[in-house]
């Protein structure tokens, strides 16, 4: 699971950082926008299989690859 | 029975200060008083919607019945089957009354609607909301109680900031710790003295005193001059110090009462770029935007795949976002161009950050671009905010009656 979505965000972001410090701030760097948010979301629903809408979002809980990652094994558990 | 509109002079903040009171001991020895701060807030309500504006007050029950009344229903729909069209169709009955309001000036030529009251939309905002996340399945539980305790919340009732209604009920339900509550007191207080200093200091030099004066030097110059340029600065600073005063004064007594208002403005002007320009600019409202307007357009075309470039999907939901955005702020041809002219800056600074990525080595990052891109941010907003004011409508008028 980890794999894969560093994987996406790899793809998202187009950097290699997301894969060598899974602490990174997405936001605050602007690797990701509101729109590369929804494609995170799609991402995660083809590929994961976790739904999230988009009002279940809250940004302080998905700024990190690891807060990412915690955040979709515990959808997934 | 006397009127009095918020934060607007020292006896209301007079009044704060003492019917806080007994809210800052209870919380102090962690214990909430429900009933009091029920009655304090219908206090508060009263003062500004009663006396002279009582009619107001009429359309701001009538209002807020009609609303919960259809949150309800939208609630135990929601809790049997999900159609679209009846998302749609709540939504837009939702906001029948605030469409009415700004409508009906610009048909009967300036006229205010009856129904209307002060801060309608930023209900409306919380309302929209609300259905939105009821859709979402995100609100589970629908408690009559706290949604009247959220929509009417009396520090935030006017102008804002806009609050969500899961992370208000989180506060409202909350008994904070003493050492958090004060930390949160210590803040409330600290801004509501900021607030005083924006508001009544800096936005009353540049508002009451200087902007007249320029104002009045710019029109008999007509077109294009230096005191139209110095205008459009006096006016931006006033904008800012005046709503950033008021939004400080409101999220300052929301924390006093232990409930975590958000923040509307994070050192705008200091943005590098437009985009980030509105993430530090009125938040509350430009997150609201983003949330359940722009972001939740770009999910529906991506999701059903009507359009495939990235590129234009993301520029359809900046035309999108700040169109509707200039309509709320009045139908009037200048809030229109605003919106416009905001939609294009982003969607220019978007290619720009694009283009940027793609040659990264070849263009210069140090501190002297920085300050450039801090200066054209400031200048370009300040520009929009020229155009917001209307003056140059003022202007044009003055112009033809000569």
């Amino acid at each position: 699971m980890k794999e894969k979505i560093i994987e996406i965000l790899q793809d998202l972001t187009g950097s290699e950082e997301v894969a060598t410090n899974l602490d990174l701030n997405l936001f605050d760097t602007g690797l990701i926008d509101s729109m590369a948010t929804v494609q995170l979301l799609l991402e995660l629903q083809t590929q994961c299989g976790v739904d999230v809408p988009v009002s279940e979002f809250e940004r302080s809980e998905w700024e990190t690859p690891n807060k990412i990652i915690a955040k979709v094994e515990s959808l997934k558990a | 029975m006397i009127n009095m509109q918020p934060y607007q002079n020292p006896t209301y903040f007079m009044l704060i200060a003492l019917t806080l009171l007994p809210i800052v001991i209870a919380n102090l020895y962690e214990k909430k008083i429900y009933w009091y701060q029920t009655l304090i807030s219908f206090g508060f309500l009263l003062l500004s919607f009663g006396g002279i504006k009582w009619h107001q007050g009429i359309a701001l029950i009538v209002y807020v019945i009609f609303e919960i009344f259809l949150i309800k229903l939208y609630f135990n729909y929601r809790s049997k089957s999900n159609n679209s069209w009846i998302f749609y169709l709540t939504v837009f009955v939702a906001i029948i009354p605030l469409i009415i309001v700004k409508v009906t000036p610009a048909i009967y030529g300036g006229q205010v609607s009856i129904i209307g009251f002060l801060g309608i939309s930023y209900i409306t905002f919380k309302i929209v909301g609300m259905i939105m996340e009821i859709r979402d399945g995100a609100i589970k539980e629908f408690k009559l109680g706290q949604t009247i305790q959220f929509l009417l919340f009396f520090p935030t009732i006017s102008s804002g900031p806009i609050d969500r209604y899961r992370r208000f009920v989180g506060d409202y339900d909350n008994q904070l710790s003493r050492e958090k509550y004060l930390d949160l007191l210590e803040k409330g207080v600290w801004y509501i003295f900021l607030g005083f200093l924006y508001k009544f200091f800096i936005a009353y030099f540049f508002g009451t005193l200087l902007m007249p004066q320029v104002a009045q030097n710019a029109l008999t110059r007509g077109g294009i001059s230096w005191w139209l340029v110095a205008y459009m600065y006096v006016y931006s600073m006033d904008l800012f110090f005046d709503f950033a005063g008021y939004s400080l004064f409101a999220v300052g007594t929301s924390y006093i009462m232990g409930i975590a208002t958000p923040m509307n403005f994070n050192r705008p002007f200091a943005a590098a770029n437009i985009k980030e320009f509105w993430n530090r600019w009125h938040m509350s409202l430009s997150f609201w935007f983003r949330d359940y307007i722009y972001m939740r357009l770009v999910f529906f075309i991506m999701k059903n795949k009507l359009i495939k470039s990235r590129i234009t999907i993301a520029n359809l939901g900046y035309l999108t976002l700040f169109l509707i955005m200039g309509f709320w702020h009045g139908i009037t041809w200048y809030y229109i161009v605003y919106g416009l002219f905001h939609a294009c800056a982003i969607i220019t600074c978007d290619a720009w950050l694009r283009f940027k990525k793609k040659h990264r080595q070849q263009i210069p990052s140090n501190r002297f671009t920085k300050a450039f891109a801090i200066f054209l941010t400031f200048n370009t907003v300040c520009f929009s905010f020229l155009i917001f004011s209307g003056f140059l409508n003022t202007m044009m008028f003055h112009h033809i009656m000569k």
